[in-house]
């Protein structure tokens, strides 16, 4: 087994700096991908590897990351988990892919992903599910499975993915490692296949908070081509990540820790708070009144944004082109139906629904208003504490095929994420704990633009934990699961 | 809430999807349970409450009126499906 | 038309607006271009790509707003509206739909019998262009073109409240005249630079509902704008006569027939779900903002027009064609400038000789071979009787060919005009002792003979003499004479 499996950044930085040859050693990473592919069919592409081109300096240099399908990659097949892109190859780079090959990291595989990133679980990939490395009759979580995968199999210590409703945190709870979403505008949405404009926000898995914290240094930050993302100077992340907790103001909403949550997955939450508080966290009773309401919201939201940034894909400039097509509408229609998967369909039709004349404001428009009351919870209770916590998911990974009848019910479970993406707030899930040997994720919230908040509290227990360092159990030696 | 035939078919037609039997049955079912799970927002008191497209301190920053793009024709053709004489092609259009 | 219906003409303008680069994105604005070589990722709309919005678009909106006094929307909202159409790249065009950045104002002109016509606008919203479809390039397919794709557009909304082709000819001239004097458009109406849609309905009385109205589309001349509504209006009212009911529909008028007709109707009455554009913030002006737009507003033609007949005496005609374009009032004021009390002098030069030679060689205002320094010179000249009108012309010329100044050629050419008594008196007198016969006869009162004895004292000095000196001193030297 590869000396490096499951090592952090940090790791791999010291045996880069010891190997005879760095670039060897990076590509080792790729071959541990290509390794568990039988396994988790965690990558979709598994690239050229780019010759390490910086010095020493760069912040990353020669670590290697899977980057999520969702992030365009310049001459390297982009597609976004679906047939509709299965042979796109970009012209361009998104600035995260730039910024990341700027800091020296290496990319060795772009990663599956739910449809468009459309998914909580990972099985609407045109590239086939993706399994949890816990065990291989889960799901990994989504949209992001493929990048909480690869990290939590240990073959990357790191990989980019990208949160509209969750998906990167739940993925990260499902599998046992660590995933960060920053405040929406942080980081640059150019070149990130969009699904949910006002929601999409790029986002971090990795072994733990500090290394979330390095990777979002390198990727946060004003870009003149996103007219979204904000011109605010970068804090110190991974100073952040020293602050520590004493008399940090932890928020505990009963919301949070609906009927809905599993009492063994409450309970290994409220022994994370209860570290904290030893540690010398406040614990501080809040409360959300509108959580529950955020699902109706976002499920209107989403599929809006979505039904539009979508309406792109008509075969004439790019991706899959219907053959034979007699008439333009013919064109649009076979191309676009051939090209999009189940879920995708579903999300487009609600979203021309709810935005459709005579429709609009009974649903888009007051959509849009109880998605600000929702930001003003947030906010008010932000007045009293400091970060907001609770179980990132209502119950650990679910087994393939269990949701997939009922899509209600896999909206239903996205209930402790989709707030955060409605009032654009950073988020972290943290590994705190195993029921029936699954993980379970610990999720800590912050005011706009308080990752450090979100980052101290995280690595403060993280250092007093080992949940983080939990691996899951080896593949079995009979080979490929069912 | 019960979405009629001709309302699937007209959505279908305003997203460009065609849909099988099966499909339009699945997906119709689907649709009327989702909006009926959205339909809890029917019920919120939403008076003098001002939608929120963005977060709050987004505020629109303008770019310099520059040519900064150079010709990617070359680029644009190599990932087209069908493009002759640098033009997209699509069938005839008639107008 | 019948006395018994009255015409209600609403007209919407798209004006293209002179930027260099596109609305959203970095591209070339130039026209003429190969196909798709001024196309950049975000106008092809590609994955991932995001507008961003030029900063150029919104001066010249501004301009055209403080210009015809309308209101200026602090915070103006981009809008989706969605469709599919090959020439429409995302799916959907970035317009302003309920927060447009001007609302109001209005536009004053003469019609042909002088009365003051004006026309209240509703709106001005900036939105992207489409690109370009060639249905004659292929046997059996259209060829699409996005060079035109995201170009800026201003579109100008009328109120309904013009009642003949007349008055909608003569606003639309007003526009043309405004938006070129303003230097927001190149007015090129070949080029699709300025593109009319005309709103036609009738009803029997002023104070009854407006009727169902008809749209023609894309008219790109005024005398064709002046056809269509002719014809709309004989086809509406006809069709109430014989109790048909009118539909509203779009229509496209076609010269070669001299008539409109409905386009092919596209496959459902189209439903746009508008929505809030996720990807670009609320564009909010600040006072500073309209402070600068004002301050670099230019005089209006209205205004010049007005200074030119009341400050400088000049005839409604003259300002009037002196004002048609912004760069040759501009010269005539350059011009007039350094001729005070020689307004008259200095107009018939602008708009005769030098229109004249203009023409010929096809050339506009700013490639005038002669400067208005230049010129001035020369009016100058005449003015100081230096040079006669004729011979002036002359100068004139020779300037045009030469490049030299005025002074130079008259030098030069030894062309000064003899305004000396003594040499006159002396050209006089050999002249009438040349002909004796014609100088008696003038002497007897035979007034005609006199343009002769003129003529010939003309070629006896080079056609220097001050004329009016030249007169005075005949009449004294016939009187002397015995």
């Amino acid at each position: 087994m590869n000396a490096l499996r499951f090592a952090d950044i940090n790791g791999w930085r010291q045996a880069l700096l010891a190997a005879p040859s760095a670039a060897a050693l990076t590509a080792s990473s790729q071959a541990m991908a290509r390794a568990s592919q039988a396994q988790l069919n965690a990558c979709i592409t598994l690239p050229e590897l780019a010759s390490p081109t910086h010095a020493t300096g760069a912040a990353l240099a020669g670590i290697p990351y899977a980057h999520k399908d969702l992030f365009c990659t310049r001459g390297i097949r982009t597609t976004a988990g679906s047939k509709m892109l299965s042979t796109f190859v970009p012209p361009y780079d998104a600035t995260v892919s730039a910024r990341l090959a700027d800091a020296g990291a290496v990319l060795i595989a772009k990663s599956n992903m739910d449809e468009f990133a459309m998914g909580s679980s990972n099985e609407n990939s045109a590239f086939g599910a993706v399994r949890n490395p816990w065990d291989s009759d889960r799901v990994s979580g989504g949209s992001s499975g493929g990048s909480a995968a690869l990290v939590a199999a240990g073959v990357v210590p790191f990989a980019t993915g990208s949160d509209t409703g969750g998906s990167v945190r739940q993925p990260a709870a499902f599998c046992g490692v660590t995933g960060f979403k920053p405040t929406y505008g942080r980081v640059s949405r150019y070149g990130m296949i969009a699904y949910a404009s006002s929601l999409d926000q790029a986002g971090v898995i990795a072994r733990h908070a500090r290394d979330c914290a390095e990777v979002l240094q390198q990727i946060a930050g004003f870009d003149p081509r996103d007219a979204t993302s904000v011109e605010r100077p970068l804090d110190d992340f991974r100073a952040a990540c020293d602050l520590g907790v004493r008399g940090l103001r932890i928020g505990v909403a009963r919301e949070l820790f609906s009927a809905g949550v599993r009492p063994a997955v409450a309970a290994c939450v409220r022994a994370a708070l209860a570290q904290l508080q030893a540690a010398g966290g406040v614990l501080v009773d809040i409360e959300l009144p509108r959580l529950p309401l955020s699902i109706p919201a976002y499920y209107v939201i989403a599929p809006a944004e979505a039904s539009s940034n979508l309406a792109r894909y008509d075969g004439v400039r790019y991706g899959h082109r219907a053959n034979a097509a007699s008439d333009l509408a013919e064109l649009y229609s076979r191309t676009r139906s051939e090209g999009f998967g189940t879920e995708v369909k579903r999300r487009i039709l609600v979203g021309t629904f709810v935005l459709s004349a005579g429709y609009y404001d009974a649903y888009y428009l007051r959509a849009q208003q109880v998605r600000r009351l929702i930001a003003e919870d947030f906010a008010r209770a932000f007045a009293n504490v400091d970060v907001i916590a609770g179980p990132t998911t209502p119950d650990v990974a679910f087994k393939l095929g269990e949701n997939t009848a009922d899509p209600l019910a896999m909206y239903a479970a996205d209930i402790n994420t989709v707030a955060v993406n409605l009032a654009g707030l950073p988020a972290i899930s943290v590994p705190c704990g195993l029921v029936d040997q699954l993980p379970v994720g610990l999720q800590l919230i912050g005011p706009a633009w308080g990752e450090c908040k979100v980052l101290a509290a995280a690595a403060a227990y993280q250092s007093i934990t080992d949940w983080h360092q939990q691996r899951p159990p080896a593949p079995a030696a009979s080979g490929s699961p069912r | 809430m019960h979405i009629e035939s001709s309302k699937l078919d007209r959505l279908a037609i305003l997203s460009r999807l065609a849909l099988s039997a099966d499909e339009r049955f699945a997906l119709g079912a689907d649709i009327e349970r989702v909006l009926g799970m959205v339909s809890a927002l029917a019920r919120v008191d939403v008076a003098g409450v001002t939608p929120m497209a963005h977060p709050d301190d987004a505020s629109l920053r303008l770019r310099p009126d520059q040519v900064t793009e150079a010709d990617h024709q070359a680029a644009l053709e190599a990932i087209a499906p069908e493009m002759r004489g640098g033009l997209y092609l699509v069938p005839k259009v008639l107008e | 038309m019948t006395a018994q219906w009255q015409a209600v003409i609403g007209l919407e303008v798209h004006v293209q607006l002179a930027t260099q680069s596109k609305i959203f994105s970095g591209a070339a604005t130039a026209y003429g271009a190969e196909p798709n070589t001024q196309v950049s990722f975000v106008d092809a709309a590609l994955p991932g790509t995001l507008p961003v919005l030029n900063r150029g678009a919104v001066e010249k909106a501004l301009r055209f707003g403080l210009a015809v006094g309308g209101s200026i929307d602090r915070q103006s909202v981009f809008a989706r509206k969605n469709y599919f159409y090959p020439d429409l790249p995302k799916g959907y065009q970035i317009s302003q739909y309920e927060l447009p950045i001007v609302v109001g104002g209005s536009l004053t002109t003469a019609l042909d019998d002088g009365r003051c016509l004006v026309v209240a606008l509703t709106r001005a919203h900036l939105e992207e262009d489409a690109g370009k479809s060639l249905h004659d390039a292929f046997q059996a397919a259209t060829g699409i073109d996005l060079n035109r794709a995201g170009t800026p557009l201003l579109e100008v909304v009328s109120e309904p409240c013009m009642h003949s082709a007349e008055e909608a000819v003569a606003y639309l001239k007003a526009l043309h005249q405004l938006v070129r004097w303003l230097g927001i458009c190149d007015g090129n109406m070949q080029e699709g630079s300025f593109r009319c849609d005309v709103n036609v309905s009738v009803r029997r009385h002023e104070n009854d509902p407006l009727g169902t109205r008809a749209e023609v589309k894309n008219v790109n001349s005024f005398r064709f704008v002046e056809k269509a509504i002719a014809y709309e209006i004989e086809r509406q009212i006809r069709a109430n006569e014989h109790g048909e009911k009118i539909v509203q529909e779009t229509r496209l008028y076609d010269a070669a027939a001299h008539r409109t007709r409905s386009m092919r109707s596209k496959e459902d009455a189209l439903d746009y779900r508008y929505f809030p554009d996720p990807d670009l913030p609320p564009l909010r002006l600040t006072e500073a903002d309209l402070e600068a737009a004002r301050a670099a507003l230019p005089e209006l033609p209205a205004a010049c027009h007005q200074r030119f007949t009341q400050a400088l005496g000049l005839s409604a005609y003259d300002a009037s064609k002196l004002t048609e374009e912004r760069a040759l009032a501009e010269y005539f004021e350059a011009v007039q400038s350094t001729l005070p009390g020689h307004a008259k002098l200095a107009a018939n030069w602008v708009l005769g000789e030098l229109a004249a030679r203009l023409n010929d060689a096809q050339l506009v205002i700013g490639q005038s071979r002669i400067s208005a320094s230049a010129l001035a010179g020369l009016l100058t000249r005449i003015a100081d009787h230096s040079i006669s009108g004729k011979i002036a012309k002359d100068v004139f010329a020779s300037m045009w060919e030469s490049g030299s100044s005025a002074d130079a050629i008259i030098a030069e050419r030894g062309l000064g005009q003899i305004s000396d008594d003594a040499a006159l008196s002396i050209a006089i007198a050999q002249v009438l002792s040349q002909f004796p016969e014609q100088a008696a006869k003038l002497r007897g009162g035979d007034e005609k003979i006199r343009q002769f004895l003129i003529g010939q004292l003309m070629k006896a000095t080079q056609g220097k003499a001050n004329p009016a000196q030249l007169n005075t001193l005949l009449r004294q030297a016939l009187t002397d004479v015995k």
